[in-house]
């Protein structure tokens, strides 16, 4: 059951970062109706309440919005949703420079063997 | 009127002879929470959730659920998952569903008929042809079907398989309402942290933290569980 947790960060915020990314891959689409509470905190395996934390700090950044009574929507911003997943693009990218500095490769280094592999001699 | 607190406990203590059990503690619940009462064998798990549904009384403070003493009143509103079960191994599904009827207003008889149905279990099996696993379901469905002010369930997922685990603590979650508070005791807590909302940490008959568990995940950069291996290391 349920989504896959690391131990270091509370869950709400892993919840946020779990739902944003399942914007930015399409699975939730701009002005798409989100599942309520109950159905995400059933599916990720968590207290509802954890839930509701997540999806206030979602929406206080913008990015999914309240119909009073009626649900919760994505933003229909799909700027935003760009600029979103460009962050998140550019983060990963970010967390694996830093890997590879880790075990000594600079980024030219990285570079070079990221097109080494796009190039198919690696 | 509700008070917000459905739990309250004022310098609590349970002396069993010479043994302390409880020393003092003071505990507040609050109504819509899922709270872990976490601590090792022998810290006092049971015997504070004991005093709560009246089977112990108190030596020494104060022990309020919703602003009343336990007594058969304070019954009517505590769902109470004992660490031993207590019903007759000869006994029928079904005749423990009329058991509960009988004793408790607010058992919902459908909502268990439902969930025992998705689990293939017949009203007309005996719980003695049942696995350990079916039987702690069928108690845990028993007790959420309740619809109570409070769920005290005492090692809910002890001695069952990981798939059996998960079924309980969605169980857990999906009969949770905004106006009740479970207190889940138990010391597998990696099992159960992502379903609580707060963490109460007891060792020897004391309260040694109460928190948010994102409060201990964000203080101390690690998950409860590791923090319950730090604080509670064997020497």
């Amino acid at each position: 059951m349920g989504w896959n947790f690391s131990d270091d960060v509370p869950i709400y915020i892993q919840i946020m970062n779990h739902i944003k990314i399942m914007i930015i891959s399409g699975i939730y689409k701009a002005g798409d109706k989100l599942p309520s509470i109950r159905e995400i905190a059933s599916d990720a395996g968590v207290n509802p309440n954890t839930v509701q934390k997540a999806l206030q700090e979602l929406e206080r950044c913008g990015l999914i919005f309240s119909q009073r009574s009626v649900g919760k929507y994505i933003t229909e911003d799909s700027q935003m949703i760009k600029s979103m997943k460009n962050n998140i693009a550019q983060s990963f990218v970010n967390d694996f420079f830093e890997k590879m500095s880790s075990i000594g490769f600079n980024k030219e280094e990285t570079f070079n063997i990221i097109q080494s592999i796009i190039e198919g001699r690696s | 009127m509700m008070s917000t607190e459905i739990l309250c406990c004022k310098n609590l203590t349970k002396r069993f002879g010479a043994k302390t059990a409880l020393n003092g503690i003071n505990l507040n619940i609050e109504r819509g929470k899922i709270v872990g009462l976490l601590g090792p064998n022998g810290s006092g798990k049971t015997t504070l959730i004991k005093l709560a549904n009246a089977l112990l009384t108190k030596t020494d403070g104060e022990i309020l659920i919703n602003g009343l003493a336990p007594s058969a009143e304070t019954k009517k509103i505590v769902s109470y998952l004992p660490d031993k079960t207590y019903l007759n191994s000869w006994m029928k599904v079904k005749d423990i569903l009329n058991f509960f009827s009988d004793f408790y207003d607010d058992f919902n008889a459908q909502k268990a008929l439902d969930m025992l149905a998705r689990l293939d279990i017949s009203p007309e099996n005996r719980l003695k042809t049942m696995s350990k696993g079916t039987k702690e379901k069928v108690q845990l469905i028993l007790v959420m079907s309740r619809e109570a002010q409070i769920y005290f369930l005492d090692e809910p997922i002890a001695g069952v398989d990981p798939a059996a685990r998960d079924y309980i603590l969605n169980t857990i979650i999906s009969n949770y309402n905004e106006n009740a508070s479970v207190v889940i005791s138990t010391h597998l807590i990696s099992d159960i942290e992502k379903v609580l909302d707060e963490a109460v940490f007891i060792q020897n008959g004391e309260i040694k933290l109460h928190k948010t568990v994102d409060e201990i995940r964000q203080e101390n950069g690690s998950s409860v569980d590791n923090y319950f291996r730090e604080v509670f290391k064997c020497l």
